[in-house]
């Protein structure tokens, strides 16, 4: 690999590159899923290939091919240097990087079981205790259990030097209920640890064999069919909210990650996903929410899905203040768009998906820090209020203000209990309002860093795995439900 | 590119490996390239070439898929055995019967050797036309302009082999002022069909007219849904409710209801993987003749979309849309078309006394399976429509509605469509424009 990447370099210098770099990437993916008692799902795909990036005429050129071979790289290079070439016929400015950045090092995954070596028997025979402990509650209509591991081997190499190893690994899981009542059209889920599928960590297999999906399987079952029945979430215009720490990743995840990427805030994904209400001007003078609300974006924290070594224009992980006691601070940043804001160096928020596909700024673990609450003093301290609880459907305006979440379960909070369930549960907001609402949010004891696998952003389309670490947190004056 | 006889070559190669009782193999070559632009100038600018084989192997009633995109014999040996490995460790699947056997397949025209060379300086040139157009009217131009090269072959050990390539051209943009956007998109499967100018001109009179936008109340409205709009609502109908695995499960309204009224009258869909009108696709993953289907027809729910599982648990056979396996899915619908009605859309606006005109819908999510009640918010171009005529723009709004009760509440139907293409899916869409009478806004924002 390393004969392709000198090779690689030393051609698109020779072709008039001012900077180029190259990943060599290997994925593998296991999946597993039960439905119904039955193995639906085992599948084994391997991916494997090459990216080229290069600066030619001040701007960008990218090129990338599967087949990893050494007359394959000079087809590629060529590629990308015509595609810079092109680029540079409609640009405005040259593209900058600030200072070169040369490192030789490499990065694993600190893991206790490697879970592509836990035989396929196994895993199986866990999904399928997990799927018959929810089918044997009456009233489910559809069972399902699900694993997921990825082992990401990449290489980067650039023209500054630099020449990183990574090997990623990352293990996921999930079980989910769902039950009908025809006659009255509803349609009714539960989901754990997460739902979307699964939570996921960059952990082996000893992640999975601490959800606990058996012992769980029968409550996340028996909270589908009881939702089938539970009253209507009401309509408030202002209540006081408790979210799980679940659903606070997804907002976090949404409202604070994405519009602090600085490429949607300089308008490069204004076509596509957006931009941001977080313009350069607030920079550490923005009240984005309230005095207990501090985020960090941490590629550091062990298990996140957004933690690793380096990122992939090689920078090395670490962690930046977002928000500090409210105020916003900081911004996820590449070396081009750190440059273009005079911010010094990258914070290393530039990941890819796979080889074919460029780096753009991503989330890496924006993390809500826990504050002092213990969760069951939050609930008796709150007299009227609603808990909601594992995300059912998101959404949010393109300069990430106005939002709407559904949550999957939800409760009555009345007197400092937690009393009647609540189906179809809903709030919605506007981002720098609800955090400025926030007046609790609890510690380090119900602290999770989760895992979102499933972020997608750019064209063409990347998916991302990013990681949110969050404790459950309270919100006053939140508008709740507008379901008919 | 790889071509059909290279491709069948790979195909022969690991059904040659496989020493299961049935195998198949799904190859697919893709080669794709991208203009992305910002700020008026170009910001990324990517080309990727991948050959992905897929290996399904099956003994008796055990089924294990492994996939690689490496094309060595090597390669492509281990990953027959990696599938054999799991389909030892799989328990039987008692629904299954065999792979399916070879039907024919009808060929469909869908390649542009002009889309295929399309060269990056192309591409340049058409994003540059966009760009001065931008600058001339003082606006900022934002979009990405695609052109891919695709083929697909399923083959398997029965004797079936089936081949199909194809182009489209895909270009969007957005122009923004300071205040204000608009949006304009065109797919086709020939690049040099794209009318740089007329999208500039469409987007960036809508941003220009949509400059200090104000704010109306949240409520019921009637709307005019341009075919951008309409294009969404026929995504989460194929997704939530045009399919029989839907049904099976009780998720889709269709359920208990062919045969009987569950839109408006003038309202039909239907899928067709080999129509020229679509991006068209003329047999599914697991090689069988995608069938036409009609969804809704005057109204009338008429059928769901089949693979070969979910028919075989109905006593039917698939209509060809499986997506490839194992896939936990179910089958679908990758080509709808929605048939125009009977109204130029310039005359559409006229029947309206008071509502809102959307360009397109943003980031909706469903909310409730059965009734496609789903949120998202409006951009790049909504406005208030007064006496026939649109007044002022509007900042965006927030819905959170159902698509369902809107398909029954129709007002006007275009007679103009447009087809889209969905990156995400991999699926194409033809949507008219139309008029909706009590759309449901439950908030603005700022």
């Amino acid at each position: 690999m390393k004969d392709i990447a000198t090779r690689a370099l030393n051609l698109a210098q020779m072709r008039g590159a001012t900077y180029a770099d190259i990943r060599v990437v290997a994925r593998d993916t296991q999946r597993l899923a039960v439905k119904n008692g039955k193995v639906e799902v085992i599948q084994q795909d391997e991916t494997q290939g090459f990216g080229v990036r290069v600066i030619v005429n001040g701007a960008w050129g990218f090129a990338a091919s599967s087949r990893v071979e050494m007359r394959q790289v000079e087809e590629v290079v060529a590629r990308a240097v015509a595609i810079a070439k092109a680029s540079a016929l409609v640009k405005t400015h040259d593209v900058h990087l600030g200072d070169p950045i040369s490192i030789k090092e490499s990065y694993t995954t600190p893991i206790k079981i490697n879970p592509f070596t836990v035989p396929l028997s196994t895993k199986i025979d866990l999904l399928l205790r997990a799927d018959e402990a929810m089918r044997r509650v009456p009233g489910v209509k559809v069972t399902r259990a699900e694993m997921a591991f990825v082992r990401e081997d990449k290489l980067l190499a650039s023209t500054e030097d630099s020449l990183i190893n990574q090997e990623i690994i990352e293990s996921g899981c999930g079980i989910v209920a769902l039950a009908t009542d025809w006659n009255t059209g509803e349609v009714q889920v539960r989901s754990y640890p997460n739902s979307v599928g699964r939570h996921q960590q960059t952990r082996g297999y000893e992640f999975i064999l601490e959800q606990k999906l058996v012992e769980n399987a029968p409550r996340v079952a028996e909270e589908a069919v009881a939702l089938l029945t539970a009253d209507q979430c009401p309509s408030y215009d202002a209540t006081t909210l408790i979210l799980d720490s679940s659903q606070l990743a997804l907002q976090i995840h949404e409202s604070c990650g994405h519009p602090i990427e600085l490429d949607r805030v300089l308008g490069s994904e204004a076509a596509y996903a957006g931009t941001s209400f977080l313009t350069p001007e607030k920079l550490g003078r923005f009240r984005y929410g309230s005095e207990v609300v501090n985020i960090v974006a941490d590629a550091t924290v062990p298990g996140g899905l957004g933690t690793f070594g380096f990122d992939d224009e090689g920078v090395p992980a670490q962690r930046t203040d977002i928000v500090r006691n409210g105020i916003f601070v900081g911004y996820l940043t590449s070396r081009e768009t750190a440059q273009q804001l005079g911010l010094g160096q990258s914070n290393g928020a530039m990941r890819a998906d796979g080889w074919a596909r460029p780096p753009i700024i991503r989330m890496t673990n924006i993390n809500l820090l826990p504050g002092t609450w213990d969760v069951n003093d939050l609930i008796a301290d709150t007299d009227d209020g609603i808990w909601m609880e594992t995300n059912r459907s998101w959404s949010i305006d393109d300069k990430r203000l106005n939002f709407q979440f559904g949550t999957e379960i939800a409760w009555e909070i009345k007197k400092g209990k937690k009393t009647r369930l609540l189906k179809n549960a809903t709030y919605t907001g506007i981002t720098p309002e609800f955090w400025r609402s926030c007046d609790a949010v609890c510690n380090e004891k119900s602290w999770i860093v989760w895992g979102t696998p499933n972020c997608g952003k750019g064209q063409p389309p990347q998916v991302a795995h990013t990681g949110h670490g969050a404790a459950p947190a309270r919100f006053r004056n939140v508008r709740v439900g507008v379901i008919k | 590119m790889l071509g059909e006889n290279k491709i069948r070559e790979i195909a022969h190669q690991v059904l040659g490996f496989s020493k299961a009782h049935q195998t198949e193999v799904i190859v697919h070559v893709t080669d794709s390239a991208l203009t992305r632009f910002a700020n008026s100038s170009i910001h990324q600018n990517v080309a990727e070439s991948d050959t992905q084989v897929r290996v399904r192997v099956v003994y008796g009633k055990k089924i294990g898929v492994a996939s690689s995109n490496d094309l060595s014999p090597e390669a492509l040996q281990r990953t027959v055995e990696t599938a054999r490995a799991i389909a030892q460790a799989q328990s039987e699947d008692p629904e299954f019967d065999s792979l399916p056997t070879p039907q024919p397949i009808r060929r469909v025209e869908a390649f542009s050797e002009a889309t295929a060379g399309f060269s990056p300086e192309q591409r340049a040139q058409v994003v540059s036309v966009l760009c001065k157009q931008a600058r001339a009217r003082n606006v900022i131009a934002a979009g990405a302009f695609s052109t891919t090269v695709s083929e697909i072959a399923v083959a398997n050990s029965l004797g079936l082999f089936a081949y199909h390539a194809g182009t489209y051209a895909d270009i969007n943009t957005v122009m923004m002022t300071d205040t204000s956007s608009g949006y304009a998109s065109f797919t086709h499967q020939d690049a040099r069909a794209v009318n740089a100018e007329a999208l500039a001109n469409e987007a960036i009179d809508k941003a220009l007219r949509s400059r200090n936008p104000t704010t109306i109340a949240p409520g019921e409205y009637t709307v005019l849904l341009e075919e951008y709009a309409v294009f969404d609502m026929l995504n989460f109908f194929a997704m939530l409710s045009f399919t029989a695995q839907a049904m099976q499960e009780e998720r889709s309204f269709m359920k208990g209801k062919l045969g009987e009224r569950v839109m408006d009258a003038r309202v039909t869909i239907w899928d067709d993987g080999c129509t020229p009108e679509a991006i068209p696709l003329p047999f599914d993953f697991e090689g069988v003749p995608r069938q036409k289907v009609m969804f809704v027809e005057n109204g009338i729910a008429r059928g769901v979309v089949y693979d070969t599982a979910t028919a075989r648990r109905e006593g039917k056979t698939s209509t060809g849309h499986s997506l490839p396996a194992p896939n936990t899915m179910g089958p679908y619908a990758m080509h709808v078309l929605m048939a125009p009605g009977d109204t130029p859309k310039s005359e559409m606006l006229k029947t309206i006394e008071r509502g809102i005109w959307v360009t397109r819908f943003w980031y909706t999510r469903p909310v409730h399976p059965m009734k496609v009640l789903v949120t998202g918010m409006t951009r790049d171009g909504t406005f208030l429509i007064e006496n026939g005529e649109v007044t002022q723009p509007l900042k965006n709004l927030r819905f959170t509605t159902s698509y369902l009760d809107a398909f029954n509440h129709v007002r006007a139907i275009s007679r103009e469509t447009r087809l889209f293409y969905n990156d995400w899916g991999g699926a194409s869409r033809v949507a008219p424009a139309m008029v909706v009478d009590g759309f449901r806004f439950t908030g603005a924002t700022q």
